[in-house]
């Protein structure tokens, strides 16, 4: 993580091209015979304005990801009808849903810190919506029983909620959900009230059960990894818009916007290229290895950053940059380098690179970056 | 370091008289004393608050006090008292937790006015809500007079005029309470309830409810205990008729111009009960909150 300076400034360099969409992500038989889910969601609260068009597929994982404050609990919440929709529409297997109240949607939620009813039972929890739905109570239970038993939580049928554990509270949350049949699945951070040992095998049987959901499952989380794991497809949401959607391999290699860049952990620029060369917004120039021209932009990991204490000589003089220290922080067993400069970048290096160079904050530094290790694409 | 204090203590000019190193042994560090501005009015207060009761129960004619509480006037008064204030706070539960929900959850026009209004009871004096109330529903009252003309009812001066005048009085204590609990509780858990099919009563119903019963109950028992000691719109509105209306705080009023003696004993056990019902809250609600 680069830290919120290191996002500023990388904004500065990206520009406000990051509004361009993909649009490669609308997936090829969305609209077939109207299966799966189709939407335009606006949602107007004061100044924040929610636009996103969301199509997916029954069986497919969508990821609605975005930083705090995008809007993407604002659009899980319009699918769900808890959030009145100001223009758009909904569609479900065909079904308009934008007037159908939430109770009357075939829409089945994980909450974020679950909201299991504190005074009811783990097994009464699960048979709340099949009750709702109609079934008798036996029948609720029998459901719900099931329901438990295949989350693995059979032994906790009768604790209430505070008894159980995250992990296990995560699990009879989204019993709960499944119980009712919904044919659209909404998770809201379905893993971030969990502890970071929790999480590993709370994100691995989720994955097991998104997989075997037939129906649409839409999830929103903040944490790449997250979203990389769970989900077949990422929408990202900033602003209340979608800047990007793909398959998590696709945004890695390709981000489109610096928050992307950012989660992702490259250096992102946006330029206009004329052949090999990129001509940055910001103002010098990358030699790139692709052969492009007009817009586009161009990333490299901070690993392939190597630093020099003086102008190094024998070193292709067309990648570097003057550049001083502006923070550093540990990154794993390498130490993360933040630089401003001709070019501000952050740079990976090890310890003992870092105490040979002295580098501190304010030092001044070269930095030089292969071409090979560089990417250009089209913006 | 127990002798320290002690000798402090005993030295008896104060704490202020105690050097900075007398303090150095003890294990919590020492505030200060008290100021002087905040304890005498401390202490005068607690004195004005408990006094009184103790001069109850130095005064109580304890030798005659079992004839006192068994004679049938008492337990009339007493039956009548606790039937009414329950009955009174069963109508405040049926009509004052929708009416707390309505102004919790619901976003209405008016809300703040409605809420003010049904604030004005907690604030009226009693009497001017009995005076109002026979305004309402005397027998030539707005509603009243039809009441008579078409069903035959009539409230004034009924035992179920006493259940009106001290809903009237008490169930804003319910409604306030209640209201507090329900902005307190998180509406999402009803939000979880919709997505599950559930519609908003039942959401209400099977969800909020269990979760703002302990709110409820505080209120209740405010409420039943605001009815108990009810006064000035009951005998407004209801008149003081014995075994009908005429509730313990009425009998105290009228022993005490008769028999003192009758009024102390009735006294006391409307303070046994006062006593009861604050335990009861504190063990119960008070603490759990």
């Amino acid at each position: 993580m680069r830290g919120a300076e290191g996002r500023k400034r990388a904004k500065k360099a990206v520009g406000s091209g990051a509004g361009s969409t993909a649009g490669a992500g609308s997936t090829a038989g969305a609209g077939r015979s109207g299966a799966g889910l189709d939407a335009r969601l606006v949602v107007r609260r004061g100044a924040f304005r929610l636009d996103v068009g969301l199509r997916v597929v029954p069986g497919e994982v969508v990821a609605l990801l975005g930083p705090n404050g995008a809007g993407k609990t604002t659009a899980l919440r319009a699918l769900a009808g808890l959030e009145p929709l100001a223009d758009g529409y909904l569609r479900l297997d065909g079904a308009a849903l934008e007037r159908t109240p939430p109770e009357s949607r075939p829409v089945g939620v994980v909450f974020q810190d679950y909201l299991l009813f504190p005074h009811l039972t783990a097994l009464d929890n699960v048979a709340f919506g099949p009750r709702c739905q109609g079934a008798s109570k036996a029948e609720a239970r029998a459901l719900a029983a099931e329901w438990l038993g295949r989350m693995g939580l059979a032994e906790h049928a009768g604790a209430k909620p505070r008894r159980l554990s995250g992990g296990q509270a995560q699990r009879v949350a989204l019993a709960r959900a499944l119980a009712t049949s919904p044919r659209l699945l909404l998770l809201d951070e379905p893993l971030a009230a969990l502890d970071a040992r929790t999480r590993l095998d709370v994100r691995a049987q989720l994955r097991r059960h998104l997989a075997d959901f037939e129906a649409v499952a839409v999830l929103v989380t903040h944490d790449p990894l997250d979203a990389m794991v769970l989900a077949d497809r990422l929408v990202v949401i900033e602003d209340g818009q979608v800047v990007q959607e793909g398959t998590p391999g696709d945004i890695a290699r390709h981000p489109r916007t610096d928050y992307i860049a950012h989660l992702v952990g490259l250096n992102l620029y946006k330029g206009v290229a004329d052949r090999h060369t990129v001509r940055l917004d910001a103002g010098p120039a990358i030699t790139t290895t692709e052969d492009l021209t007009g817009p586009v932009f161009v990333t490299f990991p901070p690993s392939a950053v190597t630093l020099y204490g003086e102008r190094p000589t024998g070193v292709s003089a067309r990648n570097l940059w003057r550049c001083a220290v502006a923070g550093m922080e540990t990154h794993g067993d390498q130490i993360r380098a933040d630089l401003t400069g001709e070019l501000p970048l952050a740079a990976d290096l090890t310890t003992v690179a870092a105490a040979e160079l002295g580098l501190h904050t304010g030092a001044e530094v070269w930095a030089a970056v292969k071409a090979t290790q560089t990417h250009a694409y089209p913006a | 370091m127990t002798v320290g204090s002690v000798d402090g203590s005993g030295a008896g000019s104060g704490r202020d008289a105690e050097g900075p190193g007398r303090g150095r042994g003890l294990i919590s560090p020492r505030r200060g004393p008290v100021p002087v501005p905040l304890l005498v009015p401390a202490l005068v207060g607690l004195a004005f608050l408990v006094l009184p009761l103790v001069a109850l129960l130095v005064r109580a004619p304890w030798s005659d006090l079992p004839d006192q509480l068994t004679s049938p006037e008492v337990w009339q008064a007493l039956r009548l008292s606790l039937l009414c204030a329950t009955a009174a706070t069963v109508v405040s539960l049926v009509l004052g937790v929708p009416l707390a929900w309505l102004l919790a959850r619901v976003d209405f026009p008016g809300r703040g006015f409605v809420r003010a209004l049904v604030t004005l009871p907690l604030v009226l004096p009693p009497v001017v809500g009995g005076v109002a109330l026979l305004m309402a529903l005397g027998r030539n009252g707005v509603v009243g007079q039809w009441l008579e003309s078409w069903f035959g009812v009539s409230l004034p001066f009924t035992t179920a005029g006493v259940v009106v005048a001290e809903a009237f009085v008490a169930m804003p204590f319910l409604v306030i309470s209640v209201e507090g609990t329900l902005r307190a509780a998180d509406p999402r858990y009803e939000e979880a309830a919709t997505t599950l099919g559930a519609s908003r009563f039942t959401a209400f119903r099977r969800v909020t409810l269990p979760l703002i019963a302990p709110g409820i109950a505080a209120g209740a028992v405010l409420a039943w205990a605001r009815a108990l000691g009810e006064f000035g719109a009951t005998i407004t509105f209801a008149g003081n008729f014995p075994g009908r209306t005429q509730t313990m705080p009425l009998a105290v009023y009228l022993a005490l111009q008769s028999d003192p003696e009758a009024a102390i004993a009735l006294s006391l056990v409307l303070l046994t009960v006062s006593i009861a019902v604050l335990a009861g809250l504190r063990d119960r609600w008070m603490s759990a909150s």
